[in-house]
């Protein structure tokens, strides 16, 4: 283990910190954030707005996608479909997310290239046309995304109505892609109004990395978006989740093969945690059981005692509110969805007891160390974490204090932290328990298949 | 229209860059051994990837399908005097990682370590003795066999798994890449550890090994790096090719009833190696009928004028023998038989009428425009190089690229889509719930 340890101090010495981030604040709130990697010709943009799946209330889930979606189907001055033929026509690539906490629209280009998406961003920033017959037909895409991604999907089904019981009034109760019922109910006046609330300047950030030079994009910027008038300033509600008093269980049944485990324990992110260091204690947590082949999960359960034929654990630092620390596993044959969640819990109370190995600890560092080289590869991914922070509300800054927030835990820490959050009351469980695949009588009905919510 | 303008200031900028930015400066040899290795310096990050890839992919099966899947998985759960701990640690310690895979064709290790020397080096042994000196020992093997089981177990679960491997099976019949990659719960369950270990000993061999090392190492070092990675192999004779695919028999249509809202289309044919001389021209072509995503044909018939699916495309596969031409989607049950109706009629209008001129200058641009795109990081250029060592293409496939493209013709599209693409071969697989008509 002094091997490890070794390794580890001379890591720290080393110089792992990328170009610097360029910022500029356009007149009407616009944040443009830059940064130069000048490996390749090419150059990603992405715009952020602070909007996503957690803004909306009942009865309009997945209005954010949707108008997404619209974002691609005309504006004043361009055609529906106009942006992504222009974009590849130009080479480039491009899509767009849509997220609990934003909507993000991105592409790839040639570096000589960045003009033509400020353009067309620019424009579908203020100057979307919102058409009832391509509205149609994009409902009807979108549910046929929803059948894809979650409804003829047992585990993506699962874990949306264990979303809905470990949340009671907060934002991260309901999917992104919106509740079925929600999708068909939605207007073209509810997506107007959506878009005139949140798509303005002062409410987004224009993210750029690449071989660029920032004061060249940041008059660039200045010449396409600094026309567009600011919006009226938002804040979303303020709907902080109730306090949970008690254990959520719940048991999904659903034609599948493989019983499956979700656990969630609600904690504190960066931004919510009283004291910030409980947040980063926690993002170790999750490198301890799930960091890799070495960490907990693998080496105890999938290997040790072979009670999971996978297994995992994950937290999001960055939520932009209260959040989950979540487990799920699927148990080998010969065990019980309970024998797993009981052998979760103990790994789970051996770290409320005894501190972690220093070399556990070490490994889980030299991982962050040597991600922070790895990440500065892709330029994209760059230009996320950026656009991530500042849209949560964090600010770009954070992203430089990772490494040195990590290196400060201790195994205290963890276990402090292990103690204080992985609590009972806090904690939601979901057994997804499967029916068996009638394959003869199969109908897939809309009404069939023992869900009738679509 | 009014975008023409637009388009004509992108040639100039298209041939500055073509000249700006050449493809890399791959470095190609063959060790003593016969180890094939390709090299890239990049010294912009302090990082290293090397990939080590055999021709013992799921196509070297046999009878023993899933054979070449639970070789490469149990590589890296036990070698030499270490367990998958012991490995595990020695690698997470120094943030490396190194993962394995499979495909029909190949079986990889890959590695990715930061490039300062001692941690390079700690890398590197890990690395070659996992390659080299696994265990196979009978617990990790019953332990990743019960893991792969439950893997298979849960594809049954899935629409698109399950008809991604019908429409394998009905399309290769027989031929060694028509069975799943992972294999079939029987055959799964009927492995070895002695079948392991032969199948290791055959085809993880130095002359049947592909070296890509990509990142901040000179030549020299390379040369050792490698030598260290392949010295403990046998030096092996190479495999033989494996066989041919035989197009030979009709095309035919397959219904799977299965429990979900939406019915998963497949249609195809085993269509397109790595080698055939007409690949730009199919490649183009199939860029404009269903690869270049929402502005494609299929997409634009399927979602932007109907809203029948999210996602509707198709593309080439090329493998070392042919590979599938598949197009694909997926829509709400009864919508089924309209959306393949309206599939195969784009397709043939595609194959009887061929692009028009204009397209096909769209796409040139948008694949020229973009071919940069394609090689901006280590990672990405690592998997293309890697690909480039694997097949055998010309070394100076990326700096040709771009004008390989742009020799392509309509005509050449419309010969090369006749010549590999009949209707009448094509299996179609539909998997989803009966048609009913819709409640809304």
């Amino acid at each position: 283990m002094i091997r490890l340890i070794f390794f580890l101090a001379l890591l720290s010495g080393f110089s792992h910190a990328g170009p610097a981030v360029h910022e500029r604040v356009l007149e009407n709130g616009l944040k443009v954030l830059v940064k130069e990697d000048h490996r390749a010709p090419v150059v990603v943009s992405q715009i952020w707005y602070e909007v996503g799946g957690s803004y909306e209330f009942e009865g309009i889930t997945g209005v954010s996608h949707i108008l997404e979606h619209m974002m691609f189907k005309g504006t004043k001055n361009h055609a529906p479909g106009d942006f992504s033929r222009i974009i590849a026509e130009n080479g480039g690539r491009e899509n767009a997310f849509t997220g609990r906490d934003y909507t993000a629209y991105f592409q790839r280009l040639e570096k000589s290239r960045l003009r033509i998406s400020f353009e067309l961003e620019a424009d579908r920033m203020r100057n979307l046309q919102l058409d009832p017959a391509e509205f149609e037909k994009e409902r009807e895409v979108v549910l046929e995304e929803r059948r894809m991604r979650t409804d003829d999907k047992p585990r993506s089904k699962a874990f949306e109505y264990f979303l809905a019981l470990a949340h009671t009034n907060g934002g991260y109760r309901n999917p992104v892609i919106g509740w079925p019922v929600d999708i068909r109910g939605l207007r073209v006046a509810d997506l107007q109004e959506w878009y005139e609330r949140w798509y303005a300047p002062n409410n987004a950030t224009l993210v750029v990395a690449g071989d660029v030079d920032p004061e060249a994009v940041f008059s660039l910027a200045e010449e396409y978006f600094g026309p567009l008038p600011s919006g009226d300033p938002v804040q979303p509600r303020i709907r902080t989740e109730v306090e949970q008093l008690g254990t959520r269980r719940m048991t999904i049944r659903l034609p599948g093969e493989l019983p499956y485990l979700i656990m969630g324990y609600k904690v504190p992110v960066l931004k919510t945690a009283e004291k910030e260091k409980d947040a980063y204690a926690l993002e170790v947590l999750a490198g301890i059981l799930d960091g890799g082949n070495s960490a907990r999960l693998a080496g105890r359960l999938v290997r040790g005692s072979q009670m999971a034929v996978s297994a995992g654990a994950g937290y999001d630092l960055y939520a932009r509110m209260g959040s989950l620390f979540m487990f799920e596993a699927t148990p080998a044959e010969g065990y019980s969805l309970s024998d797993l969640e009981t052998a979760l819990k103990s790994e789970i109370r051996e770290l409320q007891t005894n501190p972690v190995a220093p070399e556990e600890l070490a490994r889980v560092k030299a991982q962050v160390l040597a991600n922070s080289v790895f990440e500065r590869d892709s330029v994209f991914y760059q230009a996320m974490q950026l656009g991530t922070l500042e849209t949560v509300g964090l600010g770009w800054k954070r992203v430089d204090e990772y490494e040195a927030r990590i290196s400060q835990v201790t195994a205290e820490d963890v276990l402090a932290s292990a103690k204080q959050f992985l609590v009972e009351d806090n904690l939601t469980v979901c057994f997804l328990d499967p029916l068996p695949m009638d394959l003869s009588q199969a109908d897939g009905s809309e009404l069939g298949g023992g869900v009738h919510d679509d | 229209m009014t975008d023409l303008r637009q388009l004509w200031i992108v040639v100039p900028l298209l041939l500055g860059m073509t000249c700006a930015f050449a493809g890399p400066n791959i470095q190609h040899w063959v060790t003593e051994r016969g180890t094939r290795v390709y090299h890239v310096e990049a010294k912009d990050l302090p990082l290293v990837d090397v990939q080590l890839l055999f021709d013992a992919g799921s196509a070297r099966d046999g009878q023993h399908f899933g054979l070449a899947a639970m070789t490469s998985g149990l590589l890296d759960k036990g070698a030499g005097d270490w367990n998958a701990d012991h490995i595990a640690q020695r690698l997470e310690g120094i943030g490396a990682v190194l993962g394995t895979s499979v495909s029909r064709d190949s079986a990889s290790l890959v590695l990715r370590s930061l490039s300062r020397t001692d941690i390079l080096k700690s890398a590197l042994e890990t690395m070659a003795k996992v390659v080299a000196l696994p265990r196979f020992s009978e617990m990790d093997f019953f332990r990743e066999r019960k893991r792969v089981l439950a893997g298979l177990r849960r594809f049954g679960e899935l629409p698109g798994k399950v008809g991604g491997q019908a429409y394998y099976q009905d399309i290769y019949r027989g031929h060694p890449y028509g069975h799943r990659v992972l294999g079939e719960s029987a055959t799964v369950a009927a492995l070895t550890v002695g079948a392991i270990r032969e199948f290791h000993r055959r085809y993880y061999v130095a002359s049947n090994a592909v070296a890509v090392v990509v990142g901040d190492t000179s030549r020299e070092r390379v040369e050792s790096m490698v030598m260290e990675l392949t010295e403990k192999l046998p030096a092996g004779p190479p495999p033989e090719p494996i066989p041919q695919v035989d197009l030979a028999g009709p095309g035919g249509t397959q219904t799977i009833h299965f429990p979900s809202r939406q019915t998963h289309i497949f249609s195809g044919m085993a269509a397109l190696n790595r080698h055939d001389p007409e690949y730009f021209a199919l490649y183009v072509g199939n860029y404009i009928l269903g690869g270049s995503g929402l502005v494609s044909k299929i997409s634009g018939q399927i979602r932007d004028e109907r809203g029948l699916a999210y996602s509707a495309s198709s593309y080439f596969a090329p493998l070392a023998e042919k590979g599938p031409f598949t197009m694909s989607l997926q829509t709400r049950n009864d919508q089924a038989p309209e959306a393949l109706a309206v599939l195969r009629k784009t397709f043939v209008n595609f194959i009887d009428n061929g692009p028009s001129e204009e397209e096909l200058t769209r796409a040139k641009k948008s694949i020229t425009g973009g071919f940069v795109l394609r090689i901006d990081s280590n990672s990405k250029m690592s998997n293309y190089v890697a690909m480039i060592g694997f097949y055998g293409l010309p070394i100076d496939y990326l700096d040709t690229f771009t004008d390989k493209v742009n020799s392509v013709t309509t005509v050449d599209i419309r010969k090369a889509f006749h010549s590999h693409l009949q209707l009448d071969h094509f299996q179609t697989v539909l998997v989803g719930g009966r048609s009913q008509s819709h409640g809304n």
